[in-house]
Formats: C-alpha cells, structure tokens, sequence
C-alpha cells in the first residue's frame, strides 16, 4: 500500500507558496537525485534512523517533491510511546546540493538533523512542516521541522486514523537577498519635491521675501515712536 | 507670530543641547585614564637639574613623555597598529628622541618637550637590525641606521642621509651591531653563525669603507646581549658552550686572533644550561665605553668586570641579584644593587677589587655601577637598592635604601635608573622599576614610591560591573528577610531593633551632612577606599571587574576611576582567551558575591577557573572543579544553588559536563530539568552549529552528566565562514511586547530569547561576487529563522542582537562606503502565545524586515545601551577609530522608516527614510575625551531607568552615563526648589486666610 502527500514548492524567497498536490508514486517522474529523509524515534533516546521518505530533486530551478510511506503499526505504537515519555522525534537529510543540473562534485558528508517533540507530532496527527535551508549555491546548509499545532496538551490520539501518513508540508528557502541603501528612490523623491516646490513660488519664498512689508512697517514704527518721544518726558512717565 | 518662533527656537535650543554635556558637567558623571602599554625602552631626561620627563616607547606602538614626578602623561603619540607601526628603538639625545619604526621603515624625531616632530625620513624596507647615536669631536651629530644589507647615516639635526652604503657579503653574513666610539670610524659587526666574525669600519664622513676583516669564531651564533665593545675600542663576546669570554681590539690594523679567556680563568661559573649576558655602558655616544661591565652568570648572579692592560679581572660578585644597571650622572657612573633586606651582599671579590683599580681611571672618572638584587624567596616584600662605585666596585656611603614593590605584581622585568648628582657631589637616584604585570613603578631615594603606573590596563580583554553590596544597616534590614521565622514575638523584636538601627543611622547621617555643610567645600573630599564601598541611592555607583591581557585583574570604582583592587594570576599563557562570569550578585546577603575567570589556553584547550570574590578581588575559598579536558563551551544556567550562586556548566571536547558549583543539590536539579537544558557548539573551521541537551541519566548516577546531539547545521567553510555568532545578553529586559502603529493596532515583536545571529563571509573576496551573510537560528531548535545575503558586502562585521532587532555594519565593496543594516522581527499583529515563549512552540516563522543607511565613517566597536526595565529608547553606541563615542538613537535604524512620510506614520513618530545616517557632534558622549583604539563598550543598567552606564576600553578608559531619552526621572540640578516651595507656602498660606475671611463674612452675614 503506497499512499503519498507530495507537496511541490518552487523556492521563492520570502514567499512560500504550498503548491500543487499530486498523487504519484515514488516512479512517477523519476529525474534527477533522490535524497533519503530519515526520521528515529526511540525509547532510550538513542537515535536509530530509519526511511522515512524521499526527496526528489528535479529541474533548474530548486523543485523538491516528497514521497514517503505511512507509519507501520508498530511503528505508530512506539510513536507513541515514546511520545508518552516525552521522548524527541528527529529526521536527518544528508549534505547535498539540491541544484541538480550541477554536477555533483562532493559526495554527501555528513548529516543534518533537527527534531521535535514526539508529543507534539504525535497530538498535531503527524501533520508537519519540513523545511530544507540552502545556501546561495543550492547546497543543503539545514533542515528544520515543526508541527502545526506546536503545544503538547497531553490530548488522546486515535492511532489508527491520525497516525496513519503524513500531512506534510515541504519548503525550501533560499537566502534573500538583503536590501541595501536605497539612494536612488531617495534622491528621484528629492526631486519631485524640488519640482514641487519650483511650481508653487509661494512656498519658495523666504521669511523676510514674504514679510517684508510687515517687518518694514515695524520698523518704521518704532523709529517714529522712539524719534517722537522726548528724551526727558520718558523717564518722568514711568516715575 | 513672536510666538511661534519663540516656541520653535526653544524647541531646538533644548533639542540641540540637551544630549550634549554642558560646561560645568565636564568630568562630573565621567572619567577617562589614558594608558601606554608594556615600556619596551625608556629614557630620563637628564641634561638639566630640573628635568622632570621620561621618554618611553612601548608595545603598544607608542612614543610618550611622562611626568616623572606625578607619572602623568605629557604627550602621547599612538602609531598604527601591527608591524606597520612597531617601534624598533628609541634613542634619546639632548631634548631629541628618535624612534625607529615599522622594522626600519620610519625614522622619525620628536622634540621631547612638547612632543612635536622635529622631522621623519621615509627609508628603504628592509629588516632592521640596529641603530645608534654617533658622534664626533665630544658632540652626537648623526644617527646610524643598520639594516640587513645597508649602513645609512643621518644628520640628527634634520634627519638627511649624509651617506648609505651597501654591506658587503650580505647574503651570508648577518650584520647585527653598529658600534661608535666618537672617532672617525664606525665599526659594523657582522656574523656567519659558527664560523667568523667579520667587521667592517667606515669613515663616518663619507662612508668609504676603511677597513674589513672577518675573524674566525666557531663558537658565534649572534652578537646581541653576547658581545659589546668596552674600553678603548675593545670587543668582548662570551660563550656558554667554552665557558669563556673572548677579547678583540677593533682598532688594531693586522688580522687579529680572539683572545680566549677561560671564565675559570677568573673564578666564574656560569649557571648550568644558562645563556651568559654581557651589559656595557657607553655614557656618552661621542666617547669610548667604559672598561667596566656586567655578566649575568645566572638568573640572579651578576658579576661585575672590568678591563684594564688587557687583563680582564672581576671587580665583585653579586648574587643574588636580579636585575643589574649602569647610569651616569654627570663625570659620574654609577650602579646599584637591590637585594633582599635581611642577606647582604656577598662581596666575594672584594679583596681582589682594592687591586685592580687602574690609578689613571680613579683619577680621571669616579664610575659607578647600580646593581638590583632581588630574591623571589622573601617574597619582594622587601628589597634594597645600593649605589657601587662602577670603578671600584665599592658602595656608595648613604645610597641603600629598602624598596617595597607589590608583592602580587611578579617579577621585576626591567630597571632604569636617573642618578645625578647633588649640591655636595654625592651622587642621588630615582629608579624606574617594570614589574612582570607591566606595572610601572617610580621610586625616590629614600625608598618612597612617588608613583606606579597599571599599564596592564591598557589591553583589557574583558570586564563586568557588579553592584556595590549594601551598606551594614540596609544589609541588617535585608537580613530580616532572608532569616527563618522564629516566633512572633522575636519577629517583632527583630523589626523594632533594626528599625532602632536605621533610625539611629539616619540621624548619624544628617548629622555628617551638617557637620560637612559647615566646612569649605573643597575639604569635604569623598575618598573612595574599599571600607567605604557601599552601594548609592540609585545604583549609580559600580564596582568594575577588569580583566586585562597580562593575567593581571583590577576591580575599579565606577565613579571615581580608583584602582581598589588588583590580583596577578602568575600563570597564565599570554595568548589566553578570557570569560567572565557573575556567578552570585551582591543581592544575596549574608553569602558575598562571587565572579569566576574561565582562562583557556588557546593552544592547548585547557582551561582553569579563577573564582574571586568582585568587591575585594580575594580569591574564593570555593575549590573549582579540576579540568582535565579542553573545554569547548561554558554556560551560566539561571538555576541557582542553595547558596544562591548560578550553575556553571563547562562542555569538554568529549561533550561531557562538568558542573560548577555541583553540590548534590545542584545535581539533582540539574537531572531533573535535564530536557530542558539545551547548548550549542560553534566550529567554524567546518562550519558547523550544533545543539546538544543534557541527558537525564539512566542509572542513578548523579555525577555523570552526558549530553546528546540534537540538531546539526553546517554552513559549507568553502563558500562562506562563520565569523560571528552572537546571541542576546541574559540579563535584558524588553518592556513593551509590541508596537502600537499609526492605525492603533499592535505589531508585536519577536522575542525570542535563544535567538542566535550568526555572520558570515564569503570566502571569495572579488568585490563583485564577495558576499556577508547573515543567518538567524533558533539556538534550541536549530531553526534557521531568517537567511540573507548582503551581496558586494565584506567584513570586518560588526553585530548588536538585542530585543527584536539586529544591526550590522559591514564594508559595501562596490560602493566602497561602510553600511549599517537592521533586521528587526515581528510576529505579527496577533500573539501565538502572549504568557510564555518556547523555541520548541513556534511553528510560524516572524516577519522580518530590513533597511540599510550609509553611514560616513568606519567604526571600531558596537554596542547597544541597556537599562533597568528596558523602557527608556534605545541607543546605539558606536565606538569610532577617531576616538569618539557615537550614541545613536535606535530610531534612526528602524526598517519601518517609510519612504513617504504619510500620516499614520507621523503618528507613530517614523521618521522618513533617508539613505545616509547622520553623525552629528552633539551625539559624541565623550565630547573631547578621545578613547584611542576602542576596542569593546560595556553597558549596565543602573538603579534609574533612564540612565544607562558605559564603559569604553580600548588604550584608553573612559566611563560615563548615558540617558537615551533624557533624564526623565531625574529634576534637573537647576530645579528652582525655592520658588516651587514659596509658591507652595504663599498658596497655602493666601487659602488659610481666604477661609478665614470667607468665614469672617458669613458670620457678618450672618448676624445682619
């Protein structure tokens, strides 16, 4: 019995667009690398990794699809065990490139691994979000994962309907690319504002172009005011 | 209309000034101490009485003139960094010293009085080998430059070449000394390690070589500290491996063998596996050197030596002595012995010295030598210093005197002395002593110690400020608290008594402040001693914990600059990394509060803990768990023990964990929150960020703590390297959840406390395709919750995480312009989880945005201010390599400035964006107080919310107060008190009377 959720995703950064579901088999459309991802859940903690699925990388552009077997029963049995004693759930990929139309120079090396609570999966009924990190050549850098919801309430699973397969969603994200100083937005609005205030002269005038009238009439006052005032009589008023 | 205008200029009056210091606040809330480094050559200033200067060249690449009496600084010039700028040697003559720097690159000399330049030549490169004063006719006139392949001289006046010539043979020979006697000649001394030596003479007038001739000497390896010229011309060179001295005149024309002089011969022996060091002593560059030097035999064993008929004969024996040096005052030379106070000095060749005297030399010049015995054995605790005739050999009547150097201050390295002479032609000294901690000690004759330098504190590496513990009677109040309750009547007891104490203390109190109110002011002086310590109203005042590059820790006052305490750790490597750590605060009375040093070899891995007490600088009694594995990674848990002090988890490269404290207690929390308890490792050779979480135990041990992997990410080190990793400080607090925006809803923040942002760059270095990346990872998770990449960016990075934000700065390669960048996140305007935040309960990723401005100047360090509750703004400090400090509101680095100001945004007080980022001179806190090559700011919170303390070390130190959005809680010091309180009373008063009246009236009324 082979059911799958295949999710495709084209890397957009900052925008993670779930795409398309289809439903085919693992030789559907095998071009391009297959990539195991495994998963371990265990009571003593011990990681003993085992397939849980695979990645297939296909086309120019970073495309991964996801195929992967539901859990067996006893599988879904120790799931929950372990999940009982608050036990981690981890899945690993190896090192790769997912830019298949390279060619591949370096063997894979190593592992990348995250976990989670197998309560938390366990409770979100197996429905997670996978998400592989690439740096800016393609090259696998880490994989994340959380389960929608993230809490452990401590709720009763149905094991044979909600344990049965995955609902998973796959992402890949790419580095974006970090803005830098915008000086040509900034100088094109100075401009306009320079336009601006070129068509509207009343704006452009000074402080004095545009009071000069009243400044000139204050003035000519007080000279008026200070010039009549006999020099004697100012000090006698205010005695 | 006045109106308007009246408000706006107020408006700017007060915006302009207030985040500037105003005149009479200079030096109020802020001090600086400027500080040279290690002294690597020293001169005093001797050419008159009065002289009062030092001139000293250090490690630091810096030439300074000290005031011998106070030990200030007169002048300080600070060179580049690195080789560029190290000072190969410094020669002082007459008011000129010349300084060598940059391995021969830049002849330069300074007139010592004032510290300006008198002139600089730009030479050729070339490795410097050495440089003297050469002169002619009793008068110094030329500096000889000997490099690797070429002699040049130098007028001394005006630095011109009067002459360069190549040396002959340069490929084989090392030419490695330059010697002149003050005649004609100018002797270049050359080596072919286990062969000959070869010596060549110049004409010092025009350079034509004279004479050359090479001398076989199988037993040569190098010249310096192994042979100098005494007496007439006359090379001397000893040798450890045939135990004897060897005797060549320089002066004689045929092809001379050495003379071999068995230190048998002259009943010496050279301490076994010891390389023997000659010291001469030319007293004036323009004359021959003296016949008589020194040979140290031994770590402690001098013998002092002379030449006379050539016949070398000892003239007398000291051990044990450490340190030995010559110094002329006037016709006079002299030398002095320190030793320990209760061992005299052996004068083992004291009949042979009555002997030897030449009568002529007797005659001619009264030469004295200064030797310093030291004994590690007493402890320095005490140790003399004498004059000896340096032709006798005799002492000097009246010249020993007991010396008391800090017995934590290690060894003593180097000794100069200044000895001249007085009314009655005795001869008196001053000594400049350097200590193994870069201590610079100045002592006077009659032993006082006029003044020490801590020049260890001018390579901080790393510092904490502690609060100051409370004093004895708030102590007495807090300890009611923390006792167990015993009965309700001793409780109550307990509460009047201590309520009697604080009474009585706060009458004490007014009745100093009386008693200090009657005195002129500039008696009542607040001497700051460590009985006195004790903590202010509002925390203002803090005690500094130091830790510099030496080994050397100082705990300092925060509001004075006083040095209170200082600690030498003898055995520390010096390139040793450092982490400090506040293990218990000053809170927890009765138990005092306690700092651990992890110092980690940086070769080797291992590490050792030092665990201190920060008010005292005492060493705890508490025994640090022995490491045995290099340790990769500490961590200080918020778990505390019974005693209050925090966990201290230590990681060795076996990934086990070492606990510190690890009481049974401890242990046991430590097991039971064991899953929660997460770290991660850093390798940025591969590239790789790993988490671990501590691993409950299976079997009942307590004691074995092991840990798991949990997530791994690798960033691949072909493409980009990880060159910062930087998570929040534990000890911020953000005030507000969210921002209230234009259209009052709130966008929350992102406060993820395990938030790691981790910096790369690009291995590619084309300016084209060089690139920093920026990565934030959840340090529990693993979770990778933002990646991007500046494009055409480079290094050096400089990154502030704090709150929801991170900044950065980097080098634009294309624009060739330095740009900060902000990335600030946001959940959004709804809450996932408002009560608690865990990293293992996130699924949505935040938003993240992200602006960059250009900003004008490169920048040395930066870091972001920190208050009590985190609501005062936040500034930026920006440390620049002018030496000014740049407080920068954070809200100028806000990616949510808009592009068009529009009216919600004006609501929320955005200000428009604009691409440049502007210094202005108001933002400097250090106004003129330059800190030369900042290199970290420290930043406390203080007990007032709005004030921040700041710490900015580099060369120099500099403390002060910032208040980021003024000093809202403080009145001002010009709050007119008299006027609020008379207006008070007349209100008060003029109501009294009114109801007075207003009674008086309806009685009236009343009665009509």
């Amino acid at each position: 019995m082979l059911t799958a959720a295949v999710f495709l995703i084209h890397a957009q950064p900052g925008n993670y667009n779930t795409a398309k579901r289809t439903a085919d088999g693992p030789d559907a459309e095998v071009t391009g690398l297959t990539v195991p991802l495994e998963h371990s859940f265990e009571l003593d903690d011990v990681p003993r990794f085992h397939l849980r699925g695979s990645l297939q990388l296909r086309g120019r552009e970073p495309a991964v699809s996801l195929w992967q077997s539901p859990l067996t029963e006893e599988e879904r049995a120790l799931l929950k065990e372990v999940a009982a004693v608050d036990g981690l759930y981890r899945v690993r990929v190896p090192r790769v490139s997912l830019q298949t139309e390279r060619p591949v120079d370096r063997q894979p090396e190593g592992y990348l691994t995250a976990f989670v609570r197998a309560c938390s999966l366990v409770e979100s009924h197996l429905s997670d979000v996978i998400t592989l990190h690439t740096d800016v050549t393609g090259y696998l850098i880490g994989i994340s994962i959380v389960t929608v919801p993230g809490m452990c309430w401590g709720a009763e699973v149905e094991d044979d309907v909600d344990l049965e397969s995955f609902n998973t969603t796959l992402n890949v994200m790419a580095p974006v690319n970090a803005p830098g100083p915008e000086t040509a937005q900034f100088i094109e609005r100075m401009e306009q504002e320079m336009e601006k205030k070129g068509k509207n002269p009343q704006e452009q005038k000074s402080f004095f172009a545009k009071y000069w009238y009243l400044i000139l009439g204050g003035a000519v006052f007080l000279m008026a005011t200070s010039s009549a005032q006999p020099p004697a009589g100012g000090g006698r008023e205010q005695s | 209309m006045a109106n308007l205008t009246t408000c706006l200029t107020l408006f700017f009056l007060c915006y302009g000034l207030c985040s500037a210091v105003y005149e009479d606040q200079v030096g109020k809330f802020d001090w600086r101490q400027q500080y040279v480094g290690k002294v690597l050559f020293a001169h005093f200033d001797s050419h008159s009485q009065a002289a009062k200067k030092l001139i000293l060249a250090t490690d630091k690449n810096i030439v300074a003139s000290l005031n011998s009496r106070t030990g200030e600084l007169f002048w300080r010039h600070v060179d580049k960094v690195g080789p560029e700028g190290h000072i190969d040697t410094l020669l002082f003559h007459g008011q000129d010293a010349v300084v060598m720097a940059g391995n021969g690159r830049l002849l330069r000399s300074w007139e010592s009085n004032i510290g300006a330049l008198n002139w600089e030549m730009v030479l050729d490169t070339g490795s410097f080998q050495a440089a003297i004063l050469a002169g002619t006719q009793d008068s110094v006139k030329f500096v000889a430059v000997l490099k690797k392949a070429v002699l040049s001289l130098h007028y001394l006046s005006n630095g011109h070449q009067k002459w360069v010539e190549t040396l002959p043979d340069s490929d084989t020979v090392q030419y490695q000394a330059v010697y002149s006697s003050g005649g004609s000649q100018l002797f270049v001394l050359g080596v072919v390690p286990y062969s000959h030596l070869s010596i060549i003479a110049f004409n010092i007038e025009d350079g034509e070589i004279m004479s050359q001739r090479s001398v076989a000497a199988p037993w040569v390896s190098k010249v310096q500290a192994r042979c100098g010229v005494v007496d007439q011309g006359v090379l001397l060179c000893v040798d450890a491996t045939t135990l004897s001295l060897y005797m060549l005149p320089l002066n004689s024309e045929e092809p001379a063998e050495l003379q071999q002089v068995p230190l048998q011969s002259l009943d010496l022996e050279l301490a076994s596996g010891y390389q023997p060091v000659l010291l001469t002593t030319q007293p004036n560059p323009a004359r021959p050197p003296l016949a008589q030097f020194f040979l140290q035999l031994g770590p402690d064993h001098h013998v002092l030596l002379q030449l006379s008929d050539g016949l070398i004969s000892p003239l007398r024996d000291f051990q044990p002595a450490f340190l030995v040096s010559f110094a002329t005052a006037g016709e006079k030379t002299v030398a002095a012995v320190l030793s320990p106070k209760n061992e005299t000095v052996s004068a083992k060749a004291g009949g042979v010295v009555a002997e030897t005297v030449h009568p002529f030399l007797h005659f001619f010049l009264m030469h004295c030598f200064i030797v310093l015995l030291l004994d590690h054995a007493y402890d320095l605790q005490a140790s003399s210093v004498s004059l000896y005739s340096a032709d006798s050999g005799r002492r000097l009547l009246d010249t020993t005197v007991t010396v008391h150097l800090d017995p934590n201050g290690g060894k003593p390295e180097k000794l100069y002395v200044h000895a001249f002479l007085k009314k009655d032609d005795s001869v008196g000294y001053r000594l400049l002593v350097q200590m193994e901690d870069h201590t610079l000690t100045f002592l006077q004759q009659p032993g006082r110690v006029v003044w020490s330098r801590e020049e260890a504190l001018a390579d901080v590496v790393t510092m904490e400020m502690v609060d100051l513990p409370l004093t004895g009677t708030q102590a007495e109040l807090e300890g009611e608290f923390g006792k167990k309750a015993d009965g309700l009547a001793a409780m109550v007891l307990k509460r009047l008594s201590s309520q009697l104490i604080l009474l009585q203390a706060w009458i004490a109190h007014l009745w100093k402040l009386f008693y200090d109110a009657r005195k002129p002011r500039s008696l009542v002086k607040n001497e700051v001693t460590i009985e006195t310590l004790a903590r202010d109203e509002f925390n203002l005042q803090k005690m500094i914990v130091m830790v510099t590059a030496s080994g050397k820790l100082f705990g300092i006052d925060s509001k004075s600059g006083t040095v209170l305490w200082k600690h030498y750790l003898h055995d520390v490597q010096p390139n040793s990394v450092f982490k400090l750590m506040v293990q218990r605060t000053t809170a927890h009375f009765p138990h005092p509060p306690q700092c651990t040093l992890l110092i980690k070899d940086k070769e080797t891995g291992l590490a050792t803990l030092h665990v201190f007490n920060p008010i005292f600088g005492k060493k705890s009694h508490v025994t640090p768990p022995a490491l045995s594995r290099p340790v990769l990674q500490s961590l200080l848990l918020p778990l505390m023990d019974q005693d209050y002090s925090k966990v201290l988890l230590l990681i060795d490269d076996e990934y086990k964990v070492t606990a510190f404290p690890s009481t049974k207690h401890v242990l046991q929390q430590l097991q039971e929150m064991a899953s929660s308890i997460f770290f991660f490792l850093v390798d940025s050779s591969q590239g790789r960020l790993s988490g671990f979480r501590l691993r409950k135990a299976r079997e009942l041990s307590l004691t074995d703590l092991s840990t798991e992997l949990i997530w791994e990410v690798v960033i691949p080190p072909e493409v980009q390297k990880i060159v910062a990793v930087k998570g929040k400080r534990a000890s911020e607090h953000v005030h507000s959840q969210g921002r209230v925006m234009g259209d009052r809803s709130v966008l929350y923040k992102y406060l993820n406390p395990n938030l790691l942002a981790v910096v790369t760059e690009s291995v590619d270095t084309h300016q084209e395709r060089s690139f920093v990346g920026v990565f934030l990872i959840d340090g529990i998770t693993g979770r990778i919750i933002h990646e991007a990449v500046q494009r055409k960016a480079r290094g050096p990075i400089h990154l502030v995480h704090s709150e929801n934000w991170v900044v950065y700065e980097y080098w634009n390669a294309k624009s060739r312009r330095n740009e900060f960048s902000v990335l600030e996140l946001f959940e959004g305007t709804e809450l996932y989880n408002s009560t608690v935040f865990s990293s293992l309960d996130r699924p949505h990723l935040p938003q993240v945005l992200q602006q960059s401005y250009i900003f004008p100047s490169s920048i040395s360090t930066m870091e972001a201010t920190l208050t009590e509750k985190g609501i005062t703004s936040r500034h930026l400090l920006v440390g620049l390599p002018s030496g000014a400090i740049l407080s920068l509101p954070k809200m100028f680095l806000d990616p949510r400035r808009p592009e068009v100001a529009s009216e919600q945004s004006r609501e929320e007080n955005l200000i428009p964006y604009a691409p440049e980022m502007p210094i202005r001179t108001e933002w400097f806190i250090n106004y003129n107080q330059s800190v030369s090559r900042v290199k970290g700011i420290y930043t406390a919170p203080s007990g007032l919310e709005s004030t921040c303390l700041v710490v900015a070390y580099g060369l120099d130190i500099f403390q002060t107060r910032v208040y980021p959005s003024k000093q809202f809680d403080v009145l001002k010091d010009d709050y007119d008190y008299v006027l609020i309180s008379s207006v008070l009373f007349g209100l008060f008063f003029a109501t009294m009377i009114s109801k007075r009246l207003a009674q008086v009236k309806l009685l009236n009324r009343a009665w009509r």
